[in-house]
């Protein structure tokens, strides 16, 4: 045994920025360093641009909407899966201490929820950079395609829809932990249940009534009528914005607080150090 | 015994879910700086003991004292002087051994963790194993490394819940010396949910009985063997746990209790 000095530790404020770059670490050394995880982060959207890409060269000869906005689909299925990786780089990030059986580890450290919960959404821009990044850089190496054509108003659309992606993976967390992993289909499903009324592809009016009244209740479909002013009528709709950043505000305390519950009811039933595959 | 010689102190510790009553009101008290053994069957409630310690399960009733501070209220003031290994919970495979004990340096607010890593895996044999993945690793060598995960920050407090459950005996014994040459030095509190009675006999000051969710003795190791008028701790341990206490033992807990 070595005679080492006494260990000193950090307190306060930077110990706890030392914790949130502790899930980082643990996380981010799984991602960079296994290139099939980075391949199969960009994979699922670059195919789905590609397919759009591919759509809109076969319509816009015929149709004229496409015509005044070639990128409009490409734009769409690249903004949709910022969404889809904010979400799923909070959920994936948990189920990887679940079947890690690490989670134990994790709560007996000083390790807090909201630091816990700090790293997932750290994680998640990092997941969401490179897997919406990639399929950037396909669109315009193969289709001469630019998301950055959008401008300053794709850091407004980038920000609501990864905030949005982080509230439905928090709660989706929380299902998981409140229900264990026989609940992890839901981590990638959940998404799919909110894309008809996210008016992705097709505006907001052309879903009947009592469904438009629920899609308007939900953030996603006012950062996509605001993609559509942008590329169709050049504006930035600032209503649309704050219409969706207060959504966001609500859906993200909701979110968090679903797993928060689900921490405590963990706590309560002895399931934080026996959960794993 | 003053607060200031007790490490933890437990108080009418329950736990229930739903009807089950897991733990039935215990107490205990374990002293700074010695090592305390958890005993009992399975189901008998160690590792629910254990697991309220750390703030990882909420107690139905009770108080828990660490290091002066009432858990889990204050957990975060605790938990950094604290730490704990078992062969329930697991370390992130792919990552190598190196960055798993990053990543808990850095949970644990490490100032230096480099020295510290490369300290502590010279203590447990790691130097070879540090670029190797976890996941690659046979059982004995996990273990080190998890033992070494567990003394990354020099707990104040080190919970171990069989701690050498599955080792071949050469590991198990190297486990044991490391523990108790670390103790020796840090002054460590040590408290040790174990099966392995000859363990128990080797490291422990102090043994708790538990018996479905009830404490019904503790004492010295050598005191318990010679209350129970047995030869090793062994037999001590299958008089508690069948029963086969109280009326031929005087002094123990379980027959003041009941007298």
């Amino acid at each position: 045994m070595s005679a080492e000095a006494a260990v000193e530790r950090y307190t306060g404020a930077a110990a706890s920025l030392l914790r949130v770059r502790a899930m980082l670490r643990r996380h981010g050394y799984l991602i960079l360093k296994s290139w099939t995880r980075i391949v199969s982060m960009m994979y699922y959207p670059t195919v789905t641009m590609v397919v759009w890409a591919f759509l809109t060269l076969y319509l816009a000869p015929t149709n004229n909407f496409l015509r005044d906005a070639p990128g409009f689909f490409i734009g769409a299925v690249l903004l949709w899966d910022v969404l889809f990786r904010g979400q799923l780089g909070v959920s994936l990030t948990f189920i990887e201490e679940l079947y890690a059986r690490n989670l134990g580890n994790l709560f007996v450290s000083p390790l807090t929820l909201p630091e816990y919960i700090a790293g997932q959404l750290a994680m998640s821009v990092l997941r969401a950079l490179i897997g919406v990044g990639g399929a950037c850089l396909f669109a315009f190496l193969l289709f001469r395609y630019s998301i950055f054509s959008l401008g300053l108003p794709l850091i407004a659309f980038f920000a609501n829809l990864l905030v949005f992606g982080w509230a439905i993976g928090l709660a989706m967390s929380g299902v998981i932990l409140r229900l264990g992993l026989g609940a992890e289909e839901f981590a990638w499903a959940a998404i799919f249940v909110i894309a008809p009324v996210s008016g992705v592809y097709y505006p907001v009016a052309v879903l009947p009534a009592w469904l438009q009244a629920i899609a308007w209740a939900i953030p996603s479909s006012h950062v996509f009528e605001g993609m559509r002013a942008a590329l169709l009528e050049g504006v930035f709709r600032w209503d649309q914005f704050w219409m969706a950043a207060a959504l966001n505000a609500g859906y993200l305390a909701l979110g968090a607080a679903v797993f928060a519950w689900a921490m405590r009811y963990a706590r309560d039933h002895g399931t934080l150090l026996q959960m794993g595959e | 015994m003053s607060a200031s010689d007790s490490a933890i102190v437990v108080a009418g510790l329950a736990k229930s879910y739903g009807a089950v009553e897991a733990l039935k009101g215990i107490s205990f008290t374990v002293r700074r700086g010695t090592t305390t053994a958890l005993l009992g069957g399975n189901g008998a409630g160690k590792t629910t003991t254990l697991s309220m310690l750390l703030g990882v399960l909420t107690p139905s009733a009770g108080r828990i004292t660490v290091l002066g501070e009432e858990m889990p209220a204050h957990r975060n003031r605790v938990l950094p002087r604290m730490n704990f290994t078992s062969p329930y919970v697991d370390l992130p495979k792919r990552l190598t051994v190196r960055e798993n004990l990053a990543v808990f340096a850095d949970l644990y607010g490490l100032r230096h963790p480099r020295e510290r890593i490369a300290a502590v895996a010279a203590d447990c044999d790691l130097d070879d194993l540090l670029q190797r993945p976890y996941g690659s690793l046979s059982a004995g060598q996990r273990t080190r490394v998890s033992l070494a995960k567990a003394v990354l920050n020099e707990p104040d407090v080190l919970l171990l819940d069989e701690p050498t459950a599955s080792l071949d005996p050469d590991i198990g014994d190297r486990m044991r010396t490391y523990l108790e040459r670390y103790q020796r030095r840090s002054g460590c509190t040590m408290l040790l949910a174990s099966h392995h009675m000859g363990e128990v006999e080797r490291m422990c000051d102090d043994v708790i009985m538990l018996r479905a969710g009830v404490v019904v003795d503790q004492g010295a190791p050598r005191a318990l063997i010679a209350r129970y008028g047995r030869e090793t701790m062994e037999e001590v341990f299958l008089d508690i746990a069948r029963g086969r206490i109280g009326e031929r033992v005087p002094g123990s807990a379980a027959e003041e209790t009941t007298a």
